[in-house]
């Protein structure tokens, strides 16, 4: 767990991926099976522990040392995991108490915390924990409170870890991912393979993920170099990216999976899609194709790209909406009933064993309206094209969805999509051939009332800020709350709003600190944001979607910053918009 | 006599009435006495400064010959008196020459120890328990989370990345006074003996380490290097330096930072270090419980650092603590040695 720990260590600092991909590679090399199988499936994500979270870290630490001093530490360092992996007390903190070590069990293993968690139950797991953290050094606590957690965040993709053991036998990251979905921890035979000691693992998964092909985002001097006859465009729908991939095993038996964009299995969240990806019986002329042996087999396999959206009454719902039907812990039939899914169909990886990515969009796109049109289904359908000429066309459709033929569903649109006619679907964020290019973010002047510090990264920065706007209030002019804001700021303006926090503090409620906001004296944020929608939760009665600082107003008095009805108005024209345009 | 009545603030810090001195004043003072040779601590101007003759070396290093009208060096040890006041310097452990400074008036004793630690360090004197009435604490790292652990096995790590990177160059930011000599006294103790390079800001505080006998090993500066041929070297560099155009002359640095801070990843992220090594010249939380314990005193003061959390530990422990509202000590890094020695380098 040590080795681990320290690599998980160094790469939570190392900013360069080639560095970070040699670090891994060293550790695989140096490590012995099963610990780095298991550091694999730790770094792409395949490990969960389900019965370990935050608030069991705390109680942990809690019954361990002062309050007092545990809730300044907390405040200083910003993160829980590293709190109390730094405060953990351990009979060896003095000096030259190594004979103590005598006694002491060893760290555990990686493979020992991995397979003993596998089968401990909730109620042994405090006293667990505590045992190894006792044994661990700080570097290990902190990994295994971030590993048994869930919270490694330390900048490391699944595809680079992956990278990192094809690099063990000079393998090509490709030929690692063909094979994963049939793979498990430790992984044995795939290390076996990269270190030439066995066959190569076969992939036995009937319905593989595919990686992801992305788009880079288009600055207005792109358009410059691009022509617009070489592009499709397509709105960008704001759900859920997802693959919907079915194939049959070699019983015959067919498998259907939805995985997210990073390939994660999300199949389970969505019971209420899977009877649209069957195609028994779906297409007459398919299933005649006798022609062909196991013509039936074949036409169950494809792969769709597309997105998940809630439809409703067939118009698509915003964000805000989908995202009630997410992070439930369980799918009932009410939920399904409230927040009927749909899918959104964008591209056509795979169909009938024939692998299209090789394909030019434009052929893909044709196989695709035939695929949708022989599937017939009311849960899915095909993301349409937005036509457009010029770029100017093209512009304008972005800034009036709803007049461009989205109609309704234009709240639903984040943006416009651009993929050349003639690109492959190539795996990552290859450049110049997809390209994103979002609406125009709304923007108000705010000004800033109460500042938090951030958390890690930021964990000494007053970096968390809740922004208001004015308002008539009983006693004159106030200002109400109506977001906060996280980041959009350089690390030099950062430093500024910190400064300015930590001189106009009027008053300090635990981490909290009231900034000066008076109409003379204070700062104006221009805050960027997505959306806008109605909110009893909050006293404004608005909230705002993804709101951001666009830019810092050091110049402008807080009594010229914008007012709630301001808001009011962005919400009441949007929603005439989309009225006025489902008309 | 009410401890009080012995040392009191003023607007140039710490002063004692009776004896008619300052402790590490912020602004010029008739009569200074300086615990040690840190830019926060030893600032020019003052009349007279009493300090150990390393600390008084170091401060004609940093501000040339005519730093103060008169200097009187006193040793570890060595008893003087200021009025009715008696005054004893003993070992800090921070760096060479630093001192706790004993103040004894009328049976009551004061110590003020300016900065600190009391773990093993080759290049000064080992911190010396001093029992008395009252403590001055700093607290740096006053914080249950500073543990700087064993630096050899931080200076370990430094070892283990120049083995796997051997075409990147190692630049470890340190201070120029105390923190470099040790960084270099650690590896050598770790068996490296290769050459290692220093910004030419620490070359003249680095020679006057080992003019008093403290063995460094072989010492180059970096200036006028190729860069080719600093791949797989370690060099040393003020933490300022590392981040700057100045860098640019390293083939693929690996950014290092030998610092008590450097405990804490959000505060090595935020500097962009890919490398922190926790190695500190002042006490960690543990040094710092086990060092008021120690003195036996009644009473703590605490000055500079995360008083809080330390003035709280005290009262657990039935001790009388109060937070002492010092300014000027330590910048945001707290070992605030920002005043660097001349011979820095240029960025072209
Ligand atoms: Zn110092």
């Amino acid at each position: 767990m040590n080795r681990f720990a320290e690599l998980l260590d160094r790469l939570a600092y190392e900013p360069g991926r080639n560095n970070k991909l040699r670090l891994i590679t060293a550790y695989f090399r140096d490590t012995p099976d099963p610990d780095r199988g298991y550091a694999l499936a730790a770094l792409t994500g395949a490990l969960s522990f389900k019965h370990a979270k935050a608030g069991l870290v705390r109680d942990l630490i809690a019954a361990r040392v002062d309050p007092v001093l545990f809730a300044l530490s907390y405040d200083y360092v910003g993160d829980l995991s590293e709190t109390a992996a730094l405060m953990w007390p351990t009979s060896s903190l003095a000096e030259g108490a190594m004979d103590d070590h005598h006694d002491s069990s060893p760290p555990p293993t990686l493979t020992n915390v991995v397979t003993t968690l596998r089968t401990l139950g909730k109620a042994e797991l405090p006293a667990q924990l505590a045992r190894w953290l006792d044994e661990l050094d700080e570097t290990g606590r902190w990994a295994l409170l971030k590993l048994v957690t869930g919270a490694m965040r330390i900048g490391i993709s699944a595809r680079l870890a992956k990278t990192a053991a094809a690099a063990l036998g000079g393998k090509d990251v490709h030929d690692v991912e063909l094979i994963w979905p049939g793979l498990a921890p430790p992984y044995l035979d795939l290390f076996a393979w990269l270190e030439g000691r066995g066959e190569r693992p076969v992939n036995r998964i009937p319905a593989p993920f595919r990686p992801v092909m992305l788009a880079h985002a288009i600055d207005d001097a792109d358009f410059a170099r691009l022509d617009a006859a070489d592009f499709i465009a397509e709105w960008k729908w704001d759900g859920i990216r997802v693959q919907a991939v079915s194939g049959c095993d070699e019983h015959g038996n067919i498998a259907t999976r939805l995985y997210s964009r990073t390939g994660e299995d999300i199949t389970h969240s969505f019971p209420d899609l899977l009877p649209s990806l069957r195609r028994e019986g779906s297409s007459e002329g398919r299933l005649n194709d006798s022609r062909k042996p196991f013509g039936a087999f074949r036409q169950q396999t494809f792969a769709i790209d597309g997105e998940l959206l809630v439809v409703r009454d067939g118009r698509v719902q915003s964000f805000n909406v989908l995202q009630q039907r997410l992070n439930r812990k369980a799918v009932t039939s009410r939920l399904m009933k409230e927040f009927p899914i749909h899918l959104r169909a964008y591209d056509l990886l795979e169909d009938g064993d024939n692998d299209l990515r090789e394909l030019p969009f434009e052929d893909r796109r044709r196989r695709l309206v035939d695929f949708i049109a022989a599937l017939d289904d009311p849960r899915i359908d095909l993301s349409p094209r937005v036509a457009f000429a010029t770029w100017g066309e093209l512009a304008a459709a972005r800034a009036d969805p709803a007049a461009a033929g989205a109609g309704a569903d234009a709240d639903a649109i984040e943006g416009i999509m651009l993929k050349r006619c003639d690109a492959s679907y190539l795996p990552g964020r290859p450049k110049g051939l997809w390209w994103k290019w979002k609406r125009d973010p709304r923007i108000i002047d705010a000004v800033l009332m109460y500042a938090q510090r951030g958390h890690g990264r930021r964990s000494s920065y007053y970096s968390d800020y809740t922004f208001g706007v004015w308002t008539a209030g009983e006693e004159g002019e106030q200002l109400v709350p109506v977001g906060k804001a996280y980041f959009g700021f350089t690390d030099e303006e950062l430093v500024r709003i910190d400064r300015f926090v930590r001189r106009n503090t009027t008053e300090s409620f635990g981490p909290v600190r009231h900034v000066l906001h008076e109409p003379d004296r204070g700062l104006v944020l221009e805050i960027a944001f997505e959306g806008l929608q109605r909110s009893a939760r909050h006293k404004s009665g608005v909230a705002m979607r993804f709101p951001r600082i666009n830019r810092l107003r050091w110049d402008k008095p807080p009594r010229e910053a914008d007012r709630l009805e301001t808001l009011e108005r962005m919400l009441t024209s949007e929603a005439a918009k989309s009225t006025g345009a489902g008309a | 006599m009410r401890p009080h009545d012995i040392l009191m603030l003023d607007a140039a810090g710490l002063f004692c009435k009776p004896g008619g001195f300052h402790i590490d004043p912020v602004r010029p003072v008739n009569r200074a006495i300086v615990t040690h040779g840190h830019s926060d601590h030893a600032r020019p101007g003052h009349g007279a400064v009493l300090a150990t003759p390393e600390t008084l070396d170091i401060m004609r290093l940093r501000y040339g010959n005519d730093f103060a009208g008169s200097v009187q060096a006193i040793s570890y040890g060595q008893e003087i008196k200021l009025g009715d006041v008696s005054i004893v310097l003993h070992p800090a452990g921070h760096v060479l020459g630093s001192a706790q400074i004993a103040v004894t008036h009328g049976g009551v004793r004061i110590v003020a120890s300016g900065d600190y630690k009391d773990v093993c360090d080759p290049t000064c004197a080992p911190f010396e328990v001093v029992p008395c009435d009252v403590f001055i604490t700093e607290a740096t790292f006053g914080l249950p989370v500073f543990l700087h652990g064993d630096p050899a096995s931080e200076v370990g790590k430094l070892l283990a990345s120049v083995a796997l990177f051997p075409e990147r160059a190692h630049l470890v930011g340190a201070y120029s006074l105390g923190k470099t000599q040790r960084v270099i006294a650690l590896l050598r103790e770790a068996g490296y003996d290769a050459p290692i390079y220093l910004h030419g800001a620490m070359d003249k505080v680095t020679r006057y380490y080992q003019s008093r006998g403290i063995a460094l090993g072989d010492l180059r500066p970096v200036r006028g290097m190729k860069k080719a041929d600093l791949a797989g070297a370690v060099t040393l560099a003020p933490p300022s330096a590392t981040t700057d155009l100045w860098t640019r002359r390293f083939p693929d640095p690996v950014r290092a930072f030998a610092s008590g801070w450097m405990r804490v990843r959000a505060r090595a992220r935020q500097r962009g270090i890919e490398l922190p090594l926790v190695i500190s010249d002042h006490a960690d939380w543990t040094g710092l419980t086990r060092i008021i314990a120690a003195t036996g005193a009644g009473e703590i003061w605490v000055t500079h650092g995360q008083e809080d959390a330390l003035v709280r530990w005290c009262m657990t422990k039935g001790l009388v603590a109060r937070p002492l509202a010092l300014v000027g000590y330590g910048d945001e890094d707290g070992e605030g040695d920002t005043v660097g020695f001349s011979g820095g380098e240029s960025n072209s």
